[in-house]
């Protein structure tokens, strides 16, 4: 079973604050979708929401067809949903865990079996199954609580940021495991406050302070910045900062280290001229090369003040 | 002195556990220098061990001109810390949290006011100092913290973990504060295990089992595997990368969003010989081409050489 999610005017307040601001995408049968945004940007909130926990203020989202304004409990029935708290069982191990969400969901007995060969196979965690869950490593917890979500198999999983303090390797085996759900049809919704990890998905949803302010594929996003980023090497990169950041054909120059990333305004930008200022200044170029823009460079952009041109149509 | 911290086969042992394997590394005055690694490798006891907070089992580190084995207190005096937890107190004003934090590390009257408004203005904090810290936004609060943290002038400063869910234009504000402390010469360390902080370091040590696996600036570790980054498109990539998994020559082989990321001993061999060994697992190889590894490409790559990652 593979399901649709709409998302309709998604609206929530607390009070006189906007936590979640008309949210409108929908995300395919199959689609792994990235929630994207800092803290505070409202991703937590929409998750909730169409998780069925959380009424919003205003308009819908509907979970293959079902509405979780107006039937939260039918929702959760299709769904399973990964919060940050995920509820693991210390004082459990992982079998046992694993037991008492498939007896939650109603797992029947006989397909069991099969779902746990399964899960431990994806998650390693097989040569751990009589361990607490307690015991287990902050990568382990994670992908215990995601086999726990994935126990009844639901046509649509929601994870809110289930790689936080996550170390690389076991992201990737988390990773490795969602990718597995959704080549199998699983519609997959994921937050998360790593621009790089973004790059993950299919399709994200850029948020900033609870509006939505891009929704493209991380690919044709990172396109709009295309011929605008420079990166340089100087051996005075401070200086060179400097001298860039006081250029009227600069937007942007941040130092990384010692490499100094700089934004142009246009891909038509006089660039030669801006070496030639560096030059004036008495800042030698040893190496200055095009880059490709990541996703954070992009985030920046969108949200920086004045910077309309990347805007979505 | 040039070095600010020098640490010569650091190792700390909890019962039969090592968690700090043998270390040596010396970081000269004014560098931002990283430590990364994944959870349980190591980074936390040696910062632990530098700020004096835990004795070394053998070896032994300067820090500041302090043996740190000696001279603890000393040590503390010249270093500030920074937690990804803060520890600012939610309920007191931007200012009464800097005075608090003045007055613990003996700043009084004209000094502490002196200091008070250096860390008002670096943080951007003016406009805010009778807010309560609790209603700051928490790109704002890591300022914050950032400026409690230096009020004394420490000549070394330690931060864990200091920017994780902070938007990016934060994150760069905050970045722009620690170089402009490291240019005047304020020696930075940091752990970490976002790849998007380690970025912003001069040097990075690659911690992995309590050992250093490798220690260089980012460009240099980024083309240290000599080899690129293989990126293909294929049906079903989670299949391809279960076919590619273990494969003799490849080192790594993740999944990117659609695409598949291997990493070979040797790209040209490795390009030639992945058509065939897809379609052998009944897989279409639709495009193919080399990218230039990131920083957590080579960081998973030289973990898994050096035998994974600790489990359990």
């Amino acid at each position: 079973m593979t399901l649709r999610v709409e998302v309709d005017g998604l609206s929530r307040r607390y009070g006189a604050l906007p936590a979640v601001e008309d949210l409108r995408f929908a995300v395919a049968p199959g689609e792994l979708f990235g929630i994207v945004g800092p803290d505070g940007a409202g991703k937590t909130t929409t998750l909730r929401m169409l998780a069925g926990v959380l009424r919003p203020t205003a308009g819908d989202a509907r979970v293959g067809g079902v509405s979780v304004a107006r039937d939260p409990e039918r929702v959760k029935l299709a769904l399973a949903y990964m919060s940050q708290r995920f509820g693991l069982y210390t004082d459990l191990t992982v079998q046992e865990n694993l037991d008492f969400y498939a007896d939650l969901y109603g797992v029947p007995s006989t397909e069991r079996p099969a779902r746990y060969d399964r899960l431990y196979a994806f998650s390693g965690l097989g040569p751990f199954r009589d361990r607490l869950a307690g015991a287990l490593s902050g990568g382990m917890k994670q992908k215990l609580g995601l086999s726990c979500a994935l126990v009844h198999h639901p046509a649509v999983l929601l994870l809110d940021e289930p790689t936080f303090g996550v170390d690389p390797i076991s992201r990737r085996d988390l990773w490795l495991i969602v990718h597995g759900m959704v080549a199998e049809g699983m519609t997959v919704l994921v937050s998360t406050a790593y621009l790089d990890e973004a790059e993950r998905c299919d399709r994200i949803v850029l948020l900033h302070e609870g509006r939505a302010v891009a929704l493209d594929t991380p690919a044709r996003l990172q396109a709009r910045l295309a011929g605008r980023l420079r990166s340089l090497r100087t051996d005075a990169p401070r200086r060179a900062r400097e001298v860039l950041r006081a250029h009227p054909l600069v937007a942007q120059a941040t130092l990384f280290g010692e490499a100094l990333h700089v934004q142009l305004p246009t891909p038509a930008t006089d660039w030669g001229a801006v070496l030639t200022a560096l030059r004036t200044a008495g800042v030698a170029v040893n190496d200055d090369r095009p880059i490709e823009a990541s996703l954070e460079d992009v985030f920046m952009a969108l949200t920086a003040p004045g910077t309309g041109s990347l805007a979505d149509a | 002195m040039p070095e600010a911290v020098v640490a010569r086969d650091l190792t700390r042992l909890f019962g039969h556990f090592v968690a700090v394997d043998g270390v040596s590394f010396s970081v000269p005055r004014g560098e931002i220098f990283g430590f990364l690694g994944p959870n349980g490798a190591g980074k936390t006891t040696t910062i632990r061990m530098l700020t004096g907070l835990l004795p070394p089992t053998s070896g032994d580190a300067v820090v500041a001109g302090h043996d740190v084995r000696i001279a603890a207190h000393a040590v503390s005096n010249e270093i500030g810390y920074m937690s990804q937890l803060f520890s600012l107190y939610g309920d007191l004003t931007v200012e009464e949290n800097i005075r608090l934090f003045g007055g613990l590390y003996g700043l009084r009257g004209a000094r502490l006011a002196e200091r008070r408004d250096w860390a008002l203005e670096m943080a951007n904090l003016v406009d805010r100092r009778r807010v309560l810290t609790r209603d700051l936004p928490l790109g704002w609060k890591q300022r914050l913290a950032l400026g409690c943290a230096t009020l004394h002038e420490p000549r070394i400063l330690f931060l864990d973990e200091p920017t994780s869910g902070v938007d990016p234009a934060s994150r760069r504000r905050f970045w722009d504060m620690i170089d402009g402390l490291a240019e005047r010469g304020t020696t930075v360390l940091v752990s970490t295990h976002y790849m998007e902080e380690a970025e912003y370091c001069h040097r990075l040590a690659l911690m992995n089992r309590g050992r250093l696996i490798a220690l260089d600036r980012p460009a240099t570790l980024r083309h240290s595997l000599g080899q690129p980054v293989l990126e293909l498109l294929t049906d079903a990539p989670p299949r391809a990368v279960e076919a590619l998994q273990g494969v003799e020559g490849v080192i790594e082989v993740g999944l990117f969003g659609r695409t598949v990321h291997v990493m070979p001993h040797d790209a040209t061999a490795m390009a030639a010989a992945l058509p065939g060994m897809l379609a052998a697992a009944g897989r279409r190889l639709e495009r193919l081409r080399t990218i230039e590894p990131s920083l957590e490409d080579v960081f998973v790559a030289l973990v898994k050489r050096e035998g994974g990652a600790v489990l359990g």
